[in-house]
């Protein structure tokens, strides 16, 4: 195949790229606009067998067919509720192959690279290994594998200006001095970098700090184009970095939060606010019948549903409540923030796999002015969308974001397993407020008792 | 074919507006399948890894090769069909568009 019809091909993948994006920016254009996005990758993946000599094509299908043979079932199996984490994760090997392939090309090169390559080689290593590294960490929080609280240790933020000092230095050694130690130190120094730019970071701003990645990444794959003389990933890498930038901003805004913020807000954040030590005050705690009391006199009732009830697996039964509620002439309606669950949309997607009708699923904006005419608000597993510290406690670290205003209700109830705060770590006032009502236990069991009492009633 | 500085510029430049063009009205229910498509769509590096391979002489060069060939393509069909999973939530809620 001639370079000329190799290069139009690579085009075509482009311009599918940019449908993809296009595509997925629509609710009704988005399934396929996923599938494009695989076409394009497809077509791109199998002309390149067909261009120049290709050595090693044993070990190049051996290879694809494990890395297929992982991330299939892995993408199949994942839970609904642990999607965020897989993404992150496969952001992260994405980095990784990129920073890989930057080696692997530098190795061959030897002497013959020019300093644009090794500068743009230098990038691609730094930025893919920060994103690897990076995305583990993120992994790690979202899994609940370590702390999902802010990690800052004494002097914290010298160690990270130190480290990528050094990074920086060490880049302009390898491409004064050339060399593949200088380039694996590189390396090492990228990825101490990667792990230490997303300890500070608290669980909530998480997905954030994954879109940000995602756009690293985009941009290390348009660096190796270059080093690889390749137009194809030089549009598909910028095309990522660019959009994921803008993506990366909005998600930030939808949660009220500045990117330097989320990124650095941990060292200016006072420490007591971010303490989340359980408190030893009086709540009001009831029980199923209550509740179902409750509701049986309202005329109208918002359900806040959070990540902890997906956790318990219980949309079905929160959509039984609802349905039996709507039977008795209740107004049902789901209030849903912007960033309920573990990322931007995610509760959406929850909810759409139980069946949930789309028109009860009020958004935060729409939801907020009926409060003050809602006799019930149900939060069930949510806590930080609801915390009122958000507006009224500057330095806490979830300040500025919008919340769902559930203290305007008349009533508001609380399914929580304990007193444990949210996944922000930050202790809410509204529980102990004299009209919330708790009622602990695990989601799924108690709406189960809920629905039953409320049936007898 | 080698390219050109300006090639690439223009090519990087005018590839930085279509990203910044293409997502800019996106609802927030979107933001996460926009994230994990753009993110499947990055796993293109599996074409980069690729080509080192064919060209791999030394041993560390074709095992480090092997591993971003299988890194690669993880992240890229994980990646799409994760996506589509979570798109497949939305099909037929045709009250989702605005």
């Amino acid at each position: 195949m001639s370079d000329f019809v190799y290069d139009l091909i690579g085009l075509a993948a482009g311009v599918l790229f940019i449908l993809a994006l296009k595509g997925l920016s629509h609710p009704r254009t988005a399934r396929r606009g996923n599938l494009l996005g695989a076409l394009g990758a497809g077509i791109a993946t199998v002309v390149v067998f067909f261009h120049g000599e290709i050595k090693n094509l044993g070990w190049i299908l051996g290879a694809i067919a494990v890395g297929t043979i992982i991330g299939v079932p892995a993408a199949r199996r994942v839970q609904m509720t642990q999607m965020p984490q897989l993404v992150a994760l496969f952001n992260g090997v994405g980095g990784g192959a990129a920073a890989l392939v930057a080696i692997v090309e530098y190795l061959n090169l030897g002497e013959k690279a020019t300093t644009a390559v090794v500068i743009f080689t230098v990038f691609t290593v730094v930025v893919g290994c920060v994103s690897f590294s990076g995305s583990i960490v993120t992994f790690l929080k979202l899994q609940e594998l370590m702390t999902t609280r802010p990690v800052v240790f004494p002097g914290g933020r010298f160690v990270i200006a130190a480290t990528l000092a050094a990074v920086v230095g060490t880049s302009v050694w390898v491409v004064v001095a050339l060399g593949t130690t200088p380039l694996l130190v590189v390396a090492a120094l990228s990825l101490a970098f990667g792990i230490l730019f997303v300890l500070p970071v608290g669980g909530a701003d998480v997905p954030i700090v994954i879109s940000l990645l995602n756009a690293f990444t985009g941009l290390t794959v348009a660096a190796s184009g270059y080093v690889l003389n390749s137009t194809l990933l030089i549009i598909a890498g910028t095309l990522v970095g660019a959009s994921g930038t803008i993506l990366t901003r909005m998600m930030a805004e939808a949660m009220g939060r500045s990117l330097f913020g989320t990124l650095f807000g941990a060292f200016t954040a006072k420490p007591q606010d971010a303490s989340g030590a359980v408190e030893d005050r009086p709540v009001r705690s009831g029980s199923a019948d209550d509740v179902a009391i409750l509701l049986n006199y309202a005329r109208r009732v918002v359900i806040v549903p959070g990540f902890g009830l997906a956790v318990a697996q219980a949309q079905h039964t929160v959509r039984e409540l609802a349905d039996l509620m709507i039977s008795k002439g209740i107004d049902v309606a789901y209030g849903i923030h912007p960033v309920a669950g573990r990322m931007p949309g995610h509760m959406n997607v929850l909810l759409a796999e139980a069946n949930i009708p789309y028109d009860q699923l009020v958004e935060m904006e729409e939801v907020n002015p009926t409060f003050g005419q809602t006799d019930v608000a149900i939060v069930i597993g949510a806590n930080d969308v609801v915390n009122p510290a958000a507006q009224t406690s500057p330095g806490c670290p979830i300040y500025g974001m919008p919340i769902l205003e559930v203290s305007n209700a008349a009533n508001v109830i609380f399914l929580k397993r304990s007193m444990r705060p949210g996944f922000a770590g930050i202790e809410n006032e509204l529980l102990y407020d004299p009209k919330t009502m708790l009622l602990f236990g695990d989601a799924k069991a108690s709406l189960t008792k809920v629905v039953s009492a409320l049936k007898a009633l | 074919m080698e390219l050109t500085a300006i090639a690439v510029i223009s090519i990087f430049t005018l590839s930085i507006f279509v990203g910044f063009e293409v997502v800019s009205k996106v609802s927030s229910t979107l933001h996460t399948p926009l994230m994990s498509g753009a993110n499947a769509i990055h796993g293109v590096i599996l074409v980069g890894a690729i080509i080192v391979c064919s060209h791999a002489s030394t041993t560390l060069e074709l095992s480090l090769s092997i591993a971003a060939i299988i890194l690669a393509t993880i992240n890229m069909i994980g990646g799409f069909v994760v996506t589509d999973r979570m798109l497949e939530m939305f099909k037929g809620k045709k009250g989702a568009d605005k």
